[in-house]
């Protein structure tokens, strides 16, 4: 009895001098501080920050259609007909909710994602709810928006069951800081929601290399659907990936947040959404604290660095593999050098 | 962005101060009690008066007793029909006045007063300075001052002195010139001069003496001295009275009872005691300025106990939310469930409360095949919920069940919402979502409900309601708190390794 207690819990001090961050201070210490509410509605309302981001030249999935009013659902009917792939999500949706995925198509009717068959008439209810406010924090009246499906980058393929999976890099002060990558699963429904028993990878920053990976808030080291090692990942474009992330501090002005970031086939790096409450599971994917990093940004005093500044220091300060991350930054400088050294590891 | 640590602990220890500060301000002054269902002893004391009228117009003064140390006056009336009556007062000294135009015969006057008996209500005043010193005739100043030469010298202070001529007094027959002073004196008068020449305040007073059930009773005479820190009372000639149910009736000269008009009259007294709930107590007349809930009409009080326990409520939905990490289903429903639980128990209420959740969810996943807008939808699942409370009651009505009556106090509109969220996680996330939320909600509810529940509480929540600052205090606290709360504790194990 005591030692399944023991087990399953853990004391607080470990937990403190581990630097978990735990929810209460995450919004007191760093969303309250460092998040100016004006900016909230930039990052609630995905639409907006779509908007905001294409001004910033950040690349973003393709919008397609916004549906604001019920009749506009009549309007877009005939369109919806002749799309075979296709994404629609409330622009204020919260945790991955609403968000409805097109893959294909069987006749009249629409493949999901999770390989379930639904009626245009589904598609159109779904719509409703979104208009109606159902999946909008307070039930507030909403638009839906309809974007280009992303393709999954090949490179993902042996990882990811159903959908796409995204990264989510924290930034805080203009720093991304962790990592992680989500995989959906089938027990998540394709959805990359961890809540909802996707799997998280955390994520090197300097290497962007896999450190560890957990479903459920539990230690794992293969997917649970494909059986791909989940621990040998590297994420391609991992620099661009946090230069795109690094900008969202700009064009929000939000000291504290979450991007989500997707690769495609494509495209490469997109950005997704941007979070102002960005979850802490973040931590358990990557077995490691939030604070420390927090804190060491918190003390830096140099304000007017370039993004491109901000993420090499971040790289060099955060990676878990730092004779990696100077051998690619030689790399960087000189083409061809790195070839001749062998990155000792 | 923040404000810094330092002025806020300030505000909030003074909230907490200023709430408890007045809690106890109000307690001492007002005599609200501290803790539910505190009895407090009360006598009843009947003057009865009565007296021959000759014909004519008459007046009857009674003397009322003063304002005392050990007994509170709670209330007073008079039953005497066909006369006026008012209390008028001089001084420290109030009196009842009775009058008629024409009396004739025999009359009887009854004056009731409620007295509640505290250890610690009011200092009497201290007397102004020193006594004037009596004037005798002959022989009788001579002989008194030889019995203060006597006396004075074996005693040490006021109250000894008194003792020393109570001890006198007792043997009167050994002493020629006490015996002397006695002829011309009564006993308490002759011993209230001998002090005060001797400069020691002293009264004859007249005292009532308490006891349950007792019937005509009269008032005694004895001498109230002034022992340099309260007045103490002394029998002539036994001595110091240390019994502490004598009520003080009368302390200043005019005597007891004054009737014009008519002749025999006496009074006589009668008491019985009794235990009364201390709330009912409650000092009205205290000075000062008392804003407090009983000056509301009896139907809005009864709202009040209920509103004065919400904060209590909220209190615990932020603990469980902040220190333990519950999810609910809408911040503060479940306070509002506690709510309602508080009308109608605890297990008929939570056997309710599934029932109307589990059947509205049933007819919602109907209701979502329609395609409807979420405002129709939701106004639907109103009219749905209350149709169900109605079967509900019906139903329990007819099998003789009346707790299922109380079904009517769930707030209707916050269970369409709560089956609606509810809903909505069940086809997002699955069953166990709302397993989870709805499981987490009920929790919090049930931890709601016993907390406001507790008598203590209850009490305090509606008689001391400067409390809900403690609590604002505490909530204010916890919205400060940094630390990690109890469930993720168990979230974040992993992290042992």
């Amino acid at each position: 009895m005591l030692e399944r207690l023991q087990s399953r819990w853990i004391t607080p001090w470990t937990l403190a001098r581990r630097g978990v961050l735990g929810m209460n201070r995450r919004n007191i210490a760093y969303i309250a501080q460092y998040n100016q509410r004006s900016r909230y509605p930039l990052v609630d309302d995905k639409l907006k920050t779509k908007l905001v981001a294409q001004k910033a030249r950040l690349k973003v999935p393709e919008l397609i259609h916004v549906v604001s009013t019920q009749h506009e659902i009549e309007v877009i009917e005939k369109d919806l007909a002749n799309l075979s792939e296709f994404v629609i999500k409330p622009a204020q949706g919260s945790g991955g909710k609403g968000i409805l995925v097109i893959t294909g198509r069987d006749g009249d009717d629409y493949v999901k994602s999770s390989g379930a068959r639904i009626t245009l008439n589904d598609v159109k209810r779904h719509v409703t709810n979104i208009l109606s406010g159902l999946h909008s924090l307070g039930g507030k009246q909403d638009v839906a928006i309809i974007e280009t499906l992303v393709k999954v980058s090949k490179l993902f393929s042996s990882v990811s069951h159903e959908g796409v999976p995204d990264i989510r890099i924290i930034v805080f002060r203009g720093y991304p800081v962790m990592g992680m990558l989500r995989l959906a699963t089938h027990a998540s429904d394709g959805k990359a929601n961890l809540h909802q028993g996707a799997v998280g990878v955390g994520i090197d920053i300097g290497t962007g290399r896999s450190v560890a990976a957990v479903q459920s808030n539990l230690l794992i080291h293969k997917h649970p659907d494909t059986g791909a090692d989940l621990n040998s990942l590297e994420i391609p474009d991992w620099k661009q990936m946090l230069v795109l992330a690094a900008r969202c501090y700009e064009v929000t002005g939000l000291g504290y947040m979450g991007c989500d970031m997707v690769i495609d086939e494509a495209k490469g790096p997109l950005l997704l959404e941007m979070n102002a409450r960005p979850g802490l599971s973040i931590q358990i994917a990557n077995n490691q604290g939030l604070v420390p990093r927090l804190k060491h940004i918190e003390q830096l005093e140099d304000y007017y660095v370039t993004v491109e500044d901000r993420v090499n220091y971040a790289m060099t300060t955060f990676t878990r593999f730092p004779d990696q991350v100077r051998h690619n930054q030689l790399a960087e400088l000189a083409p061809g050098s790195a070839e001749e050294t062998p990155a000792p590891v | 962005m923040t404000t810094q640590r330092g002025p806020f602990l300030f505000f909030v220890i003074a909230l907490f101060l200023v709430g408890v500060g007045t809690a106890a301000y109000r307690h001492s002054s007002y005599h609200i009690p501290l803790l539910p269902g505190a009895q407090q002893t009360v006598w009843q004391v009947e003057a009865r008066v009565e007296y021959l009228a000759q014909g004519g117009a008459t007046q009857v003064y009674l003397t009322l007793p003063p304002e005392q140390s050990i007994f509170r006056l709670i209330s007073e009336s008079s039953a005497s029909s066909g006369f006026g009556f008012e209390v008028s007062s001089q001084g420290s000294q109030r009196r009842a006045h009775w009058t008629k135009r024409f009396a004739r015969g025999e009359q009887v006057l009854f004056y009731k007063l409620d007295l509640a008996q505290d250890g610690d209500y009011r200092v009497e005043p201290a007397p102004a300075g020193e006594p004037d010193a009596p004037t005798w005739d002959e022989p009788y100043q001579t002989a008194a001052l030889q019995l203060l030469q006597s006396v004075i010298p074996i005693s040490a202070d006021a109250a000894s002195l008194a003792q020393q001529l109570s001890f006198e007094f007792n043997r009167a027959g050994a002493n020629q010139n006490l015996s002397l002073l006695l002829d011309r004196y009564s006993p308490p008068d002759l011993m209230a001069s001998l002090l005060n020449a001797a400069g020691v305040p002293a009264r004859t007073v007249q005292v009532l003496e308490l006891e349950d059930g007792r019937r005509r009773q009269n008032l005694t005479d004895l001498v109230q001295v002034w022992d340099g820190n309260r007045w103490q009372l002394f029998d002539p000639t036994t001595g110091m009275v240390r019994n502490e149910q004598l009520l003080l009736w009368q302390t200043a000269t005019p005597s007891v009872l004054e009737v014009l008009g008519g002749s025999r009259s006496r009074v006589s007294f009668s008491i019985i005691s009794q235990t009364r709930p201390a709330t009912t107590l409650v000092d009205q007349n205290a000075p000062g300025f008392d804003v407090s809930l009983y000056n509301l009409p009896i139907a809005e009080q009864s709202m009040f106990k209920l509103i004065m326990l919400l904060p209590v409520g909220a209190l615990m939905v932020v603990i469980m939310r902040v220190l333990v990490g519950l999810k609910t289903s809408g911040t503060f429903m479940p306070v509002l469930i506690a709510l309602a639980f508080l009308q109608t128990e605890l297990i008929p209420g939570v056997v309710s409360f599934v029932l109307v959740v589990a059947v509205g969810l049933m007819i919602r996943s109907y209701l979502s095949s329609l395609n409807l807008l979420l405002v129709s939808r939701i106004a639907t699942l109103v009219v749905v919920v209350i149709g169900i409370i109605t079967l509900f009651s019906l139903l329990s009505y007819q099998f003789g069940f009346m707790g299922g009556l109380t079904i009517t106090f769930f707030p209707m509109i916050i269970l369409a919402w709560t089956i609606e969220r509810m809903s909505i996680l069940w086809e997002e996330q699955g069953p166990k979502e709302v397993v989870v939320a709805g499981g987490g909600s009920l929790l919090v509810a049930i931890i709601a409900f016993l907390m406001m529940d507790q008598q203590l509480v209850r009490h305090l929540a509606f008689n001391f309601p400067e409390l809900n600052l403690c609590v604002l205090a505490m909530i204010l606290l916890l919205g400060r708190y940094t630390g990690y709360r109890l469930l993720e504790l168990h979230r974040f194990a992993v992290f042992k390794r």
